[in-house]
């Protein structure tokens, strides 16, 4: 870990609670998001990574709960850092994080938006909260930052409904009301995939404008792999709720380590040539009440060898020679050319943990 | 998915001058009609037997309509969609509700959401068997024989009859709805978005699995997609729609390694690439068409880098494109004579 880092996830678990059983649906997360640059948290539907999102704003609710685990945050104003799991549900400490310091764009942005507010309602609400402004000072943050995420005919539009506007228009108004407060970390969960590329295209260029203006650090979700290619610094993968490999952006797509990375990038159409059968990855994604012992991806890895990788805890997040990190006991057998170089500051790596 | 046979190329499909238009209507009390969606105007293409043509473009473009439309899950305002049955040439738009429903056994759809789109209520075997029921085609023994047969073929195993859809993961899922389109031995199917809410590793499985079908059956895909990596991947012929019209009609590594029109040209260099290296095009600017409100002469032309005198003025065709079997709309490849002249054509009808 650099000395500038912004948020520091360690050892997180947020489980439910449910009539099935205990849902692991975030098993041991550790990642660090470094100032001014872009983590992407990738993996297939299902493995966690909203759930993660959630629990840095503390956003869980009944039946699930934050179980374990610190997330610690250091603001850029040098005091203290917080540990945002540890704040109390009602502190001014974890308002004013929710409310300035950590914003987040969710998933789907009619979730975020009311369909009963005009845009004007809605932005200025955020604002008024949070800074010492005039309704009409509002107003003009509203329009101003409306202009700055690229929405035609601001002046106008402030005083619509969303209903009134395309799906792209309407995720900008979402990113607009998440940037209103200026915030050190910004939380993009999948912001661009219910939209058209060319309007993916505007809304990445504008992410990448904030971090490189602003300086703002993100943690950016999604599941689809060029869309980290192109806007992340650092990627950690996660299956069944943890992170199986991180490493910076290159290391991640370009000379991945973990098995089940490999796979991810093989199984892409479009390397191979037309019409030719897609390397697959066997079954599909297990149930999070039913994680396979050992590693939990054995029974889809080509590299899975009876005895070593169906016994025993999961494997440990393991730092290699070539700065990557992977949770794969097999990584110096399948990858000749890399051997380990120590474990990580990740505290799941300590043995006899469950 | 090529068709290895070279067959004779009758197509099984002609699409001529489709349209679909949908009205838009005032608000309060007396509604009357102040405008028209033109979610699908003046499409035309064939579509060859054992060929897979994909259908892409920016949501709102006309897709799904366009399918839709052709099927005659949607009535079309006019044009001609002319079927080979295998004894005889039908026109789906004209033809009667009652000599369509033996026609639609023939054409079947899977669609892009694998939850919704299966009865929750119904076993496994009830929701693969339904069509041959409906139809009369089968029952008793028979039907069963029939759906166990079918489930194997798309990957799934006979004791899952029983099961509900609940029971199932996304990808197979899928693979039962593609079980209970296939049931009938179809020439046609109209896949919509039949992968796009799978996951990768997932959607990989059932891409393998429509080509072997493909090959199996001489099936006919029109498959509608916006991931342009998948259909790259899996389509000989792609049609780029924007604002309900075809803009480029081309062979698919010609699409790919040469796009004409500005807009797929566009659309394509907005496809991140996975690798860091390569850049994609983050801002090529503009709003998506409304469909509900185009811009006169090309839909294109607001957002067209390229866009010169006539553009705003004079709609543009399908032309075909000088030595390439690439068909394009748009100016910059139509002779200036004939833009003029239809530029006084189209100045004459309004
Ligand atoms: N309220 C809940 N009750 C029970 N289980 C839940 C709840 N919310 C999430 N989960 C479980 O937690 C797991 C992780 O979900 P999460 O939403 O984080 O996935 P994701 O990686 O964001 O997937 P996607 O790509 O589909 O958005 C899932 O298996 C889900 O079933
Ligand atoms: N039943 C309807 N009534 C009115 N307008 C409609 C109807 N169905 C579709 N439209 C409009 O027709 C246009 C084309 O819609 P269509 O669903 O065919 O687009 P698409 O290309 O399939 O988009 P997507 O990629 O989002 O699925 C849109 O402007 C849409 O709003
Ligand atoms: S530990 Fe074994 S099963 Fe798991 S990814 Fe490595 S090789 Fe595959
Ligand atoms: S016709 Fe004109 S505006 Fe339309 S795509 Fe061609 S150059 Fe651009
Ligand atoms: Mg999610
Ligand atoms: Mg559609």
């Amino acid at each position: 870990m650099t000395n500038d880092t912004v948020l520091q996830i360690e050892d997180l678990k947020t489980y439910f609670y449910t009539e099935q059983g205990e849902i692991p649906a975030v098993d041991g997360v550790t990642v660090s998001l470094q100032r001014g640059k872009v983590l992407a948290l990738v993996g297939e539907s299902g493995c966690g990574k909203s759930v993660t999102s959630y629990s840095i704003l503390r956003l869980i609710r009944p039946p699930g709960k934050i179980v374990g685990g610190k997330i610690l945050f250091f603001p850029s104003d040098g005091v203290e850092p917080v540990d945002i799991a540890g704040l109390d549900e009602t502190s001014d400490a974890l308002y004013s994080v929710r409310g300035g310091h950590i914003s987040m764009i969710f998933q789907e942005p009619m979730t975020a938006l009311s369909p009963v507010h005009t845009i004007n309602n809605q932005i200025s609400e955020a604002i008024l909260l949070h800074q010492d402004v005039t309704p009409a000072q509002a107003r003009e943050m509203a329009i101003e930052m409306l202009r700055k995420v690229g929405i035609p005919g601001a002046e106008r539009r402030i005083d619509q409904y969303p209903h009134e506007m395309s799906g792209g228009m309407r995720q900008r108004v979402v990113i607009a009301m998440a940037l209103v407060c200026n915030p050190e970390i910004l939380i993009a969960d999948e912001p661009t995939t219910a939209l058209d590329v060319t309007i993916q295209g505007q809304i990445l260029k504008l992410i990448k404008d904030l971090v490189s203006e602003r300086g703002t650090s993100v943690v950016f979700i999604t599941h689809d792999l060029g869309v980290v290619a192109q806007v992340a610094d650092d990627v950690a993968v996660m299956y069944l709720g943890r992170v199986v490999e991180k490493s910076d952006v290159r290391g991640v797509l370009k000379t991945p380590l973990h098995p089940y990375t490999m796979s991810l990038l093989q199984s892409l159409p479009g390397l191979g040539h037309r019409g030719a059968r897609l390397p697959a990855i066997r079954g599909s994604v297990p149930n999070l009440t039913d994680i396979p012992p050992g590693c939990p991806f054995h029974p889809r890895c080509p590299h899975a060898v009876r005895g070593r990788c169906d016994v025993g805890d999961r494997p440990a997040l393991r730092t290699f020679s070539n700065g990557g990190q992977a949770a794969c006991v097999r990584v110096e057998e399948i990858h000749p050319h890399v051997h380990e170089v120590g474990h990580s500051n990740d505290p799941r790596v300590a043995p006899a943990t469950v | 998915m090529t068709n290895s046979t070279p067959a004779p190329q009758t197509p099984l499909l002609q699409v001529r001058h489709l349209c679909k238009y949908f009205p838009i209507m005032s608000k309060g009390f007396a509604r009357k009609q102040i405008g028209a969606v033109k979610a699908v105007d003046d499409v035309n293409f064939d579509l060859m037997r054992g060929e897979t043509l994909g259908l892409v473009g920016e949501s709102g473009s006309g897709k799904t309509t366009c399918a839709r439309t052709i099927l005659r899950a949607l009535a079309p305002t006019s044009g001609q969609a002319i079927f080979d049955t295998g004894d005889g040439v039908v026109d789906l738009a004209q033809v009667s509700e009652k000599d369509l429903k033996p026609l639609r056994q023939k054409m079947q759809m899977v669609f892009q959401d694998p939850f919704s789109s299966l009865n929750p209520r119904m076993t496994v075997g009830d929701i693969v068997g339904e069509p041959l029921v409906i139809h009369k085609l089968a029952r008793g023994k028979e039907l069963q024989d029939r759906v166990d047969e079918m489930l194997l073929k798309v990957g799934l195993r006979p004791e899952h009859r029983q099961r509900y859809p609940h029971a199932f993961s996304g990808g197979q899922r899928q693979r039962i709805g593609i079980a209970r389109a296939l049931i009938m031995k179809p020439s046609l199917v109209v896949a919509d978005e039949a992968v796009s809410a799978l996951d990768v590793s997932v959607q990989a499985q059932v891409i393998n699995l429509l080509a072997d079908l493909q090959d199996e059956f001489n099936l006919t895909y029109l498959f509608v997609a916006h991931d342009l990596s998948v259909v790259r991947h899996i389509c000989d012929r792609v049609a780029v729609m924007y604002a309900g019209k075809i803009v480029e009609l081309a062979e698919s590594e010609e699409l790919f390694e040469n796009p004409r029109h500005p807009y797929s040209q566009a659309l394509l260099s907005a496809v991140p690439s996975i690798d860091p290296d390569i850049k994609m095009n983050f801002d090529i600017g503009g709003e998506v068409a409304d469909a509900g409100k185009l811009p006169p002469g090309c839909p294109f032309h607001p957002r067209c880098p390229h866009r010169f005198e006539p553009c705003d003025k004079v709609v543009p065709w399908l032309e075909p494109v000088e030595g390439s079997t690439t068909r394009t709309a748009c100016h910059l490849y139509i002779p200036p004579e004939k833009i003029a002249a239809a530029g006084a054509a189209q100045a004459g009808s309004n």
